[in-house]
């Protein structure tokens, strides 16, 4: 019967860890089909649940257009897959604890902090990161407003903000300076850009271009 | 972060039983609080289940009112058409809190469900009754660094001054709830042994002998939704949060009020506070003594004053002895004078 197979058929075997798999099988089954972190743990008798949990389990993500198919510990958070792994540096880590936003990207559209978006739940999104948001050659127009207008001293915080600020539009909450404040409030910078980025943003907004 | 397990579940049933399974099993829902805390080692869990795929996410219209679904996220709230028409109260809340991004990861749940923000809780060198329990009685939890309360005596500007204990001194930290106890929300949550509906003002308790608890909710439990009744407090309600700085700070002290007019006369009216106790701080007392009186600012203070018998402060939260009744005066002001 099919519940010999599955022991527990309530559970949802959709991005399920292997650890049945590993109960079940020999450890020549698990030499070819698992990572090489469970099979170490398996061959020097370490307890299941512990090789389990650095298991590598695979994530199909699209990163600024390109589909990946991945495989990552699922302790990895979207901010270190993107830049440990996949080499985009833009975002960048400032206190990966959600309250700086440096680490601002857009998940399916909305910006999200991505140093407190664990990978392995990005799965079948789309992701956008400052990479992501120049067309080519030619700079996003919120690329171009925060150089004119010198929404920047050190820079470090710059890709977060230009990714808030580029929802912050389309959100439909930059009508006014004090509006743009307060939805940018997640955004801190502390050579205190502010009020230029403030500027940048209001001159994107009634410039009306398409963000 | 320490290594753990990770599942991923698409139906309620799937979820509860994962949970159910094995001890040291967590929800994973936007993670915004959870995974920060297993940053800091706070918080150590051995499995996750990833809750965000469950077609939770539904706001719709009832009978009698509104229902959220759990997985809703905080931004998609405060930004409904129903919500801000009927509910203007939970939208200004919502949007009192967190940041923008922070708000479009955060579930209605899972908002719910966050710990306190008191920095003894947060330091796993320091002595916290709610992060490392004493072991004793049949809630015990894991041992997580030293026990005490290190906020008694210790730095205490942000806590408590309603319902504390010996054992914890700690705030609820959620905006989002405090509209909810006002606006007489039901909690529906499911369960193995289950389904079942917890009045809001149940559903956070105070720290007594047992911190680590936060909620009454049973092991396995899942919030599925929110339902609110409908009211007739749209068009008087005001949210007001007093804090540090004027955006993306916790609350030193809220009020959420909402009121029904008929000319000058209170004809009814909900009033809640933040910031003050370990669970949304309903102001029952005040409400009923509110209660068919003129919209008058004497009025106003002496409901206040009733609001505050049994408060009590620690030293350095003592301003907030002052500040509470000041803010349901000013919000009381706000609300009754909103056209």
């Amino acid at each position: 019967m099919t519940d010999k197979q599955h022991p527990d058929e309530s559970a949802d075997n959709s991005g399920a860890s292997r650890r049945d798999f590993l109960k079940q099988s020999s450890i020549m089954a698990a030499f070819a089909m698992t990572p090489p972190a469970a099979v170490t743990a398996v061959e020097k008798g370490l307890h299941e649940t512990i090789a389990t949990r650095f298991e590598q389990m695979s994530l199909r993500v699209t990163i600024n257009g390109t589909a990946q198919q991945l495989n990552i510990e699922p302790r990895v958070t979207l901010l270190d897959l993107l830049r440990e792994q996949l080499n985009l540096t833009g975002t960048k880590k400032g206190c990966d604890h959600g309250q700086c936003g440096a680490c601002t990207v857009h998940v399916d559209g909305t910006r999200v902090n991505a140093c407190l978006t664990l990978a392995m739940t990005t799965e079948g999104c789309k992701v956008t990161t400052i990479e992501g948001l120049a067309d080519g050659d030619r700079l996003h127009p919120m690329q171009e407003a925060f150089i004119k207008h010198d929404g920047f001293q050190c820079g470090y915080c710059t890709p977060g903000q230009i990714m808030s600020a580029v929802a912050c539009i389309r959100e439909g909450h930059a009508d006014n300076p004090d509006e743009i404040r307060e939805y940018m409030s997640g955004n801190i910078c502390r050579c205190g850009a502010y009020s230029n980025i403030v500027d940048a943003i209001m001159d994107v907004k009634q410039g009306g271009q398409k963000v | 972060m320490n290594p753990f397990q990770f599942t991923r579940v698409t139906t309620p049933k799937a979820a509860i039983s994962a949970v159910t399974k094995e001890s040291g099993t967590y929800f994973l829902a936007g993670g915004t609080n959870l995974i920060d805390l297993m940053k800091r080692e706070v918080i150590v869990p051995e499995r996750l289940v990833d809750i965000n795929k469950l077609p939770l996410a539904t706001i719709e219209k009832t009978s009698t009112g509104l229902r959220i679904g759990a997985m809703a996220k905080n931004s998609t709230v405060a930004e409904h058409e129903l919500v801000k028409k009927n509910f203007p109260l939970l939208s200004q809340a919502l949007n009192a809190g967190a940041s923008a991004q922070l708000r479009n990861m955060a579930t209605v749940g899972g908002n719910m469900m966050q710990r306190t923000r008191c920095s003894y809780f947060y330091d796993n060198s320091m002595p916290c009754n709610k992060r490392s329990p004493v072991q004793a009685g049949p809630d015990k939890g894991q041992p997580n660094g030293p026990n005490g309360c290190g906020a008694i005596g210790g730095y205490n500007r942000m806590h408590a001054i309603f319902g504390t204990s010996e054992k914890c001194i700690a705030v609820h930290p959620s905006d989002m709830c405090i509209a909810l106890v006002a606006l007489d929300a039901t909690v529906n949550v499911s369960g193995p042994k289950g389904d079942r509906k917890i009045p809001f003002a149940d559903f956070h308790r105070l720290p007594g002998d047992a911190p680590q608890k936060d909620n009454t909710l049973q092991p396995g439990e899942l919030i599925m939704s929110i339902d609110l009744p409908m009211n007739d407090f749209a068009k008087n309600s005001h949210y007001l949060k007093v804090r540090d700085r004027a955006s993306y700070a916790f609350a030193l002290v809220s009020v959420g009020v909402g009121v029904d007019m008929k000319g000058k006369t209170i004809q009814n009216v909900r009033l809640a506070m933040g910031g003050v106790a370990h669970k949304p701080w309903r102001l029952t007392e005040a409400e009923q003594f509110l209660t068919g009186k003129p919209a008058t600012e004497d009025n106003f203070k002496q409901a206040a004053m009733l609001a505050m018998k049994g408060a009590k402060g620690y030293g350095e939260n003592d301003f907030k002895l002052t500040l509470a009744p000041n803010s349901i005066v000013e919000a009381l002001k706000i609300a009754t004078t909103t056209a």
